[in-house]
């Protein structure tokens, strides 16, 4: 019997045949913490009593309240600092970016194992990655040890085929099959995603559907590494780090999903849950306060492009603040390089620095309440954007940009 | 034996409506942290609740962010353990982590304010209210040698590595 991607990777990282159900402990290629567990993290290795297994393969990020709004995330700061300094694990300071969007531009490659105190860890799936989010304390002790135990997933095989139509993009697909398994349809398992509308993605697409895994409850989403993982590699100066990986065509699978995308339509997350979904047009008139584009996401270069390219010569409607997050600094820079930033500047957007800024409420455009955002990101929980009287709508960069220019939800097919 | 009172919440408490982002600056402030624990689900539950105590949800307890303040402050807040239909992954060892049980079975026919008695060997929650039993999922091996330490970083001060039941 062949192997899924999830087997393949635990096998070659736990030295021992790893198969679904099994519980193995695997070498851990990264293990990183954010601004918001990393602190706790820290606490639980310093009481764990071991030495810092590698510092090049332990990574802290300060992005999500980065710059800091408030003196008690500063101390938060200064610790984790501390910390870098006196392990040497690798520090990601303010502006750099979304610790997700680091480590696919920095640090994941295929065949990883990857575990990081933030749940859209998964990310990373998208490079061939086995990549899971933790608590502090079991990344605490992966710091330490270099390892994890895991229960090896069984597979949801998500098969895409088709073309993709006008206006419509990843984002899209993976709202819909949250919408469709809804938001624990695939807890504890492993969304592998093949088929020629997967090959056909670029990575920045598929970045955004990994990213979501996690929304459906799953484990890990991964994609095979092919062509466009190794020319992404290449593109970040790491492309010798490519190896090739699929599936087994005989491998085993819980399920599989046939998803024809040439019949998707623009989706949108109504709140306050990912998988109460809707077609944008059918929620035409849905008045909007804010849009953000940004996070780890929807916040790449690609999806700036595309923001710019609808925005250009443009104005947001004047009930519609617009809040743009570049995901890091590289994105940032290549944006104004190639002139979205003024584009976006121009058509009003206020622009934040790299980081998570508004999606998870600390800072950057916190909501009033009864007011309504629509966010490229892939939360819309209540009280997700600081206040539990607001709404959160999730789309694609696309519908954001049509939505900041209708100032109510609009499908980007009226406006393309 | 575990006993105290039940605390019903519904499907899908979100880690955002246990401890969320806006009260950020309060984690490395635990105590503080805790007062406000369940706040956006139930703002009268943190000054209700008394040691002992579980709490009862349903489908996707858990669900959302990975922090492992949600499971911790839920503890600190003196609940004995958290009885749901299901729960999120991350959630689930986290809770595991800090020494918090995780008791996974169908929870329609526990009532806010039921007292129950749950017996983490024998795998069954009591409601001394209503006369109901139920029995709950096995916690795997390795979870429950962890819970036995108390959880993971005494687990880890103890053996020094992780201990694979043999198979
Ligand atoms: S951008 Fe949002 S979802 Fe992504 S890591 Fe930051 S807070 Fe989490």
């Amino acid at each position: 019997m062949g192997q899924t991607l999830a087997e393949k990777i635990l096998t070659a990282r736990a030295d021992t045949e790893a198969r679904a159900g099994h519980i193995v402990v695997a070498r851990v290629d990264l293990a990183f913490v954010q601004d918001t567990t990393g602190p706790l993290t820290v606490r639980q290795f310093s009481e764990a009593g071991l030495p810092l297994h590698n510092p090049e393969k332990t990574a802290m990020f300060i992005d999500h309240s980065a710059p800091s709004p408030a003196k008690e995330l500063s101390n938060d700061h200064v610790f984790m600092r501390k910390f870098a300094a006196e392990t040497g694990a690798k520090l990601s300071d303010i502006g750099e970016g979304v610790c997700h969007q680091l480590v696919a531009e920095s640090w994941a490659k295929p065949g990883d194992v990857i575990v990081g105190a933030d749940s859209h860890t998964v990310t990373a799936g998208a490079l061939g990655a086995f990549a899971t989010g933790m608590g502090s304390t079991d990344v605490a002790v992966a710091m330490a040890l270099g390892k994890t135990w895991l229960r090896v997933p069984e597979t949801m095989r998500i098969r895409a085929n088709g073309k993709w139509p006008k206006g419509v993009y990843s984002k899209d697909l993976i709202l819909y099959l949250i919408g469709m398994i809804g938001a624990d349809g695939a807890t504890y398992k492993s969304l592998e995603f093949t088929g020629e509308a997967v090959t056909a993605m670029s990575m920045s697409q598929r970045l955004t559907i990994a990213n979501m895994a996690v929304e459906a409850g799953a484990k890990v989403g991964l994609f095979p590494s092919d062509a466009v993982t190794q020319s992404y590699l290449r593109e970040h100066g790491r492309g010798e780090l490519f190896v090739p990986l699929a599936p087994d065509a005989d491998a085993d699978y819980e399920s599989t999903t046939d998803i024809d995308v040439s019949r998707l339509e623009p989706t949108v997350s109504k709140p306050h849950t990912v998988d109460n979904t809707a077609l944008a047009k059918d929620l035409k008139g849905v008045k909007i306060e804010q849009v953000f584009i940004g996070t780890c996401t929807n916040g790449r270069l690609e999806d700036l492009a595309l923001v710019a390219g609808m925005m250009k010569g443009k104005k947001h409607h004047p009930r519609t603040r617009l809040v743009v997050a570049p995901a890091s600094q590289k994105i940032l820079l290549a944006a104004i390089e190639k002139g979205y930033i003024t584009t976006l500047v121009e058509a009003g957007a206020t622009v934040v620095p790299p980081g998570c800024a508004a999606c998870l409420g600390v800072h950057q455009g916190v909501l009033g309440n009864g007011e309504s955002c629509l966010s490229t990101a892939n939360r819309n929980f209540k009280g997700r954007m600081g206040n539990p009287e607001s709404f959160v709508y999730l789309a694609s960069p696309a519908t954001a940009a049509a939505t900041a220019l209708r100032g109510e939800i609009t499908d980007p097919r009226e406006v393309l | 034996m575990l006993k105290g009172q039940a605390f019903k919440f519904g499907d899908s408490i979100s880690t955002d409506l246990i401890v969320p982002g806006r009260l950020l600056h309060l984690r490395s402030n635990l105590p503080e942290l805790a007062k406000h624990v369940l706040e956006d689900a139930d703002p009268t539950f943190a000054g209700r609740v008394h040691k002992g105590d579980f709490v009862v949800g349903g489908k996707n307890f858990g669900l959302g962010s990975s922090r492992e303040h949600a499971p911790l402050v839920i503890k600190m807040a003196g609940v004995s353990a958290i009885i749901a239909k299901s729960v999120a992954r991350i959630f689930f060892r986290n809770a595991i982590n800090v020494g918090l049980p995780v008791l996974i079975c169908d929870t329609d026919g526990i009532n806010d304010g039921d007292e129950l008695e749950v017996d983490l060997e024998e795998g069954n929650i009591r409601d001394l209210t209503s006369g109901l039993e139920v029995g709950f999922a096995p916690i795997p091996e390795i979870m429950l040698r962890i819970l036995d330490e108390g959880g993971l970083v005494p687990y880890i001060r103890k053996y020094g590595d992780f201990v694979l039941p043999k198979s």
